[in-house]
């Protein structure tokens, strides 16, 4: 009976956070749903991130850029070379003449960020830990250069604006509760493959070589397959927030998806907690809303400079690397563990 | 005699495994003690212990002063030279730069300008290889290297931890040569481990068998030889 | 025929000068990197954030009317004593902990320092004096602006004081002997800890050296060192994360190639010239890992 106690305990709280996803939009406000839909695409995009970092052991500082690669790819093909025109851009020969709707964007910008990172994911195989973390936080710093270098793609420094999105099949509800509900429905869709992905062969060759990678080619495990895989998988998680993100605010520059995300984003998954899908939804809501609490902390009525936001942000890291090593995630669980403990002397 | 050393009970462990389970033993000043017994007895852990370089319980007192879990940079300013397994020279250091490290103990540049000629006396060939990377020295030269650069910092007790290891009879032969005439000249006192019991019983005074953890036997070198265990299980006659 | 080529001749050279200059400014941080790789084993991705915070408060000291060169002298000491503290309360605690532990670690210094730059000083960009007339000499036909020989020589300097330090005095042997062998060290009677420290110290100074250089022609603003960092890590894998000479040597060439390659290769132009240093950083990193002096490091099972 013990065996079956946390499972069934992980299962109501993931029923409860299904139930508190839907009901949500009845009773907030549409600015406050539009920071839940943030919370939504950040979630996707710490998903991916914990794939490769947790899961994998390699880390990026650059998956900003793989949003920006999403968002792009998503703009572009909304806008099509009409919509460039009509914007008085000079529209590049590889864009398709005629727009697409938002939501068939979504999952071709993780296709073609999933590719990007898959061909990245080939030179960053030689790479050990730190010069990865190095490649990929120069990825993100050169992103905006190269963003504006290439006009006829990306508008250059003035960016893409994209029409107001609308709730599509004649639906009757409001653009945020749309974009709200696109957000939740994809990350639930991304967070059950990434569950499936983790859980299964898949997952247990990716932990072996994060745990060492010379016991798992010597126990037949290709390193070469399943950290390109990984790269890949988890370019392409950060590719649809990215795409979700730019259909959201309906606009994108070369500085939409700045180094700061691609650095806040790692930050996000070591909060939230190293290979732990639980942990990556506080994490979603740490990036979201640590920075607004820490410029105005609620209660206290104070109003504090917008950098007080990355200042508590670097502190929290520090402290959890310090003193939680597991994350958030481990703390939960360190607080539930007597309860599920209780449960299961109940059955 | 005055007594230099003084192990009182020693314990040590390596996370779980404990390796010693209380030592005693005592070195007196000017005297050269061998520390026997096969792999894994706890040989190394002893020396280890003293140099503060393993955890461990027990008490330790060195010239009357207790220095049982005192850091291993302590230690060796208190005036204890080891010469861990492995030598632990610098390979990327050249000769005399590891000369300097061994004087470091006691201000380096004085220290060396002194000590050095005298080290010199015993190992003429490091003066005239002195820019040499150490780590491109033969096994032989870098244990006499490992040896120079101890006594440049002029220990009052010197540690070695299996000399012999890996190289020629000849050379092993001359290193304790070496030790022997640096006692008979300086009183330097030296606490050595061995494998070899034979080398090391000619060089020292007296001795110490270690058997898992403990010590075993103990006595004069001479004693020790006649010992009928002592020659089955170490000298192999 | 003649004349054109004169022209352009005196042309690349001033690009390789300037670039000489940007150059060392990269070797001093590579440079800054590669000491507290070789002491710590940490690749510290706050270096740029603690170069900028320092030179910010070399800012506010020269505002405060004290004259560059005391303010310069005063502004290293203090980026030591910050370098010396934040090994000892940051680093020290994870010390043995995996290298991706200590690497998201200084992710949040970077972050955190990044930010109370921020609010201290505002986000704004200020101007920062140069110690250096805005003038240029002319050598053998070729203008030299004064500031990038001013630059090139403080920089190259500090890094020769330091290697006559690590060559020369007792302490630097030390620290040297840490970074090649802790164990034995401790042996030698050397304070480990203390000489970790130390390198943190000298490597926050190097910092502030790269920061102060600098800040007068790329402003100082909170996030002016981010690229510079980039610069200065593709500078140490160039010449090999391990070596000293290599980061020094690294920097020199990164700054020449790029300065010309920007003015000389349309495609790259100004703006791409980060991109390329990436490209640059990836094609090393995959040819010879160990970049051009390091050493090759056998991974044991």
């Amino acid at each position: 009976m013990r065996r079956w106690a946390a499972p069934t305990l992980q299962g109501l709280v993931l029923a409860a956070a299904v139930v508190l996803i839907v009901v949500l939009p009845r009773f907030t406000s549409e600015f406050r749903l539009g920071q839940f839909t943030f919370v939504g695409i950040y979630f996707i995009a710490l998903l991916g991130l914990n794939i490769l970092t947790g899961y994998n052991g390699q880390i990026s500082l650059g998956h900003a850029a793989f949003m920006a690669i999403g968002g792009y790819t998503a703009a572009i093909l909304i806008l099509g070379q009409k919509g460039f025109e009509l914007a008085g851009h000079d529209p590049s020969h590889i864009i398709p003449e005629h727009g697409m709707r938002p939501l068939f964007t979504i999952p071709i910008a993780g296709l073609v960020a999933g590719v990007i990172g898959y061909l990245f994911g080939l030179p960053a195989l030689r790479l050990a830990a730190v010069s990865l973390a190095l490649a990929t936080l120069a990825v993100a710093v050169s992103f905006p250069a190269l963003a504006k270098r290439f006009e006829h793609l990306t508008g250059g420094g003035g960016g893409l604006s994209l029409p107001l999105p609308q709730a599509p099949f004649g639906w009757d509800i409001s653009t945020p509760h749309w974009l709200y509900y696109e957000a939740w429905v994809t990350a639930a869709i991304l967070f059950v493959v990434a569950w499936l992905l983790v859980r299964g062969r898949v997952g247990r060759a990716w932990r072996a070589i994060r745990d060492g990678e010379i016991a798992a080619v010597s126990s037949g495990v290709s390193p070469a397959v399943y950290k390109t895989l990984a790269f890949g998988i988890s370019a392409a998680y950060a590719g649809v927030a990215g795409a979700l993100f730019a259909i959201q605010v309906s606009y994108i520059n070369p500085d939409t998806f700045p180094v700061t995300l691609s650095i806040l984003l790692l930050a996000s998954v070591v909060i939230g907690g190293l290979s732990s899908l639980s942990g990556v939804i506080v994490g979603a809501l740490v990036l979201e809303f640590l920075p607004i609490y820490a410029q105005e902390p609620p209660v206290l009525h104070l109003n504090f400079a917008k950098q007080a936001g990355p200042v508590v942000f670097g502190v929290v890291l520090m402290v959890i690397v310090l003193l939680v090593p597991g994350g958030m995630a481990s703390l939960i669980r360190r607080i539930t563990r007597p309860v599920t403990a209780a449960l299961a002397r109940r059955t | 005699m005055s007594t230099l050393l003084e192990l009182r009970g020693v314990e040590a462990r390596y996370g779980p495994i404990k390796a010693l389970h209380g030592v005693s033993l005592t070195v007196a000043e000017g005297e050269i003690v061998a520390l026997l017994g096969a792999n894994g007895a706890g040989k190394t852990t002893t020396l280890r212990a003293v140099s503060g370089t393993v955890r461990h319980t027990g008490e330790i007192v060195f010239e009357g002063k207790q220095i049982a879990r005192s850091k291993p940079d302590a230690v060796a300013r208190a005036g204890v030279a080891h010469v861990p397994e492995g030598r632990g020279l610098f390979a990327e250091l050249s000769v005399w730069e590891n000369l300097r490290m061994g004087a470091y103990v006691r201000g380096e540049r004085r220290t060396l300008r002194q000590e050095a000629p005298r080290v010199f006396k015993y190992f003429p060939w490091l003066e005239r290889r002195r820019d040499q990377q150490a780590g491109t020295l033969s096994g032989g030269e870098q244990q006499m290297l490992a040896l120079a650069r101890a006594l440049v910092g002029r220990p009052r007790l010197l540690m070695l931890d299996e000399p012999s290891l890996g190289l020629a009879p000849t050379v092993v032969q001359e290193i304790f040569r070496i030790v022997k005439e640096l006692n008979a000249d300086d009183g330097l006192t030296v606490l050595v481990v061995e494998q070899n019991a034979n080398v090391a019983l000619a060089a020292a005074a007296r001795a110490y068998v270690l058997e898992v953890g403990q010590v075993a036997i103990e006595g004069e070198s001479a004693e020790l030889r006649r010992h009928e265990g002592v020659r089955k299980s170490y000298l192999g006659y | 025929m003649a004349l054109p080529l004169a022209v352009v001749w005196s042309q690349v050279a001033q690009q390789v000068t300037s670039g000489l200059a940007a150059g060392a400014i990269y070797a001093s941080l590579a440079l800054a990197l590669v000491l507290i790789y070789q002491t710590t084993n940490v690749v510290n991705f706050a270096q740029g954030e603690m170069a900028t915070f320092t030179t910010f408060i070399a800012w506010t000291i020269m505002n405060h009317g004290v004259p560059y060169w005391p303010a310069f002298a005063l502004t290293l000491l203090i980026a030591f004593g910050g370098g010396v503290t934040v090994e000892r309360v940051l680093i020290r605690p994870v010390e043995h902990r995996p290298e991706l532990v200590i690497v998201i670690l200084t992710i949040g210094m970077l972050i955190a320092i990044n930010g109370l730059t921020g609010w201290i000083w505002g986000p704004g960009v200020k101007a920062f004096d140069s110690p250096f007339p805005n003038r240029s000499v002319i050598v053998g036909g070729v203008a030299i602006s004064i500031q990038d020989i001013g630059t090139f020589c403080i920089c190259l300097g500090t890094v020769l004081v330091l290697w006559l330090f690590f060559r020369f005095t007792t302490l630097g042997l030390a620290m040297r002997s840490v970074a090649f062998n802790p164990d034995a060290s401790r042996l030698m009677g050397v304070r480990v800890g203390w000489m970790l420290a130390l390198g943190w110290g000298f490597a926050a100074a190097l910092g502030a050296v790269a920061g102060m250089m600098a800040a007068p022609t790329v402003f100082l603003d909170p996030d002016m060192m981010l690229v510079l960092l980039i610069y200065a890590f593709a500078a140490a894998v160039l010449g090999g994360i391990d070596s000293p000479v290599g980061a020094v040597v690294g920097g020199l060439l990164l700054g020449v190639v790029i300065n010309l390659l920007g003015s000389y290769v349309d495609f790259v132009g100004q703006e791409l010239r980060l991109p390329t240093a990436l490209a640059v950083l990836l094609l090393v990193l995959v040819i010879r890992p160990t970049g051009l002096f390091g050493r090759v490091v056998v991974r044991r099972v």
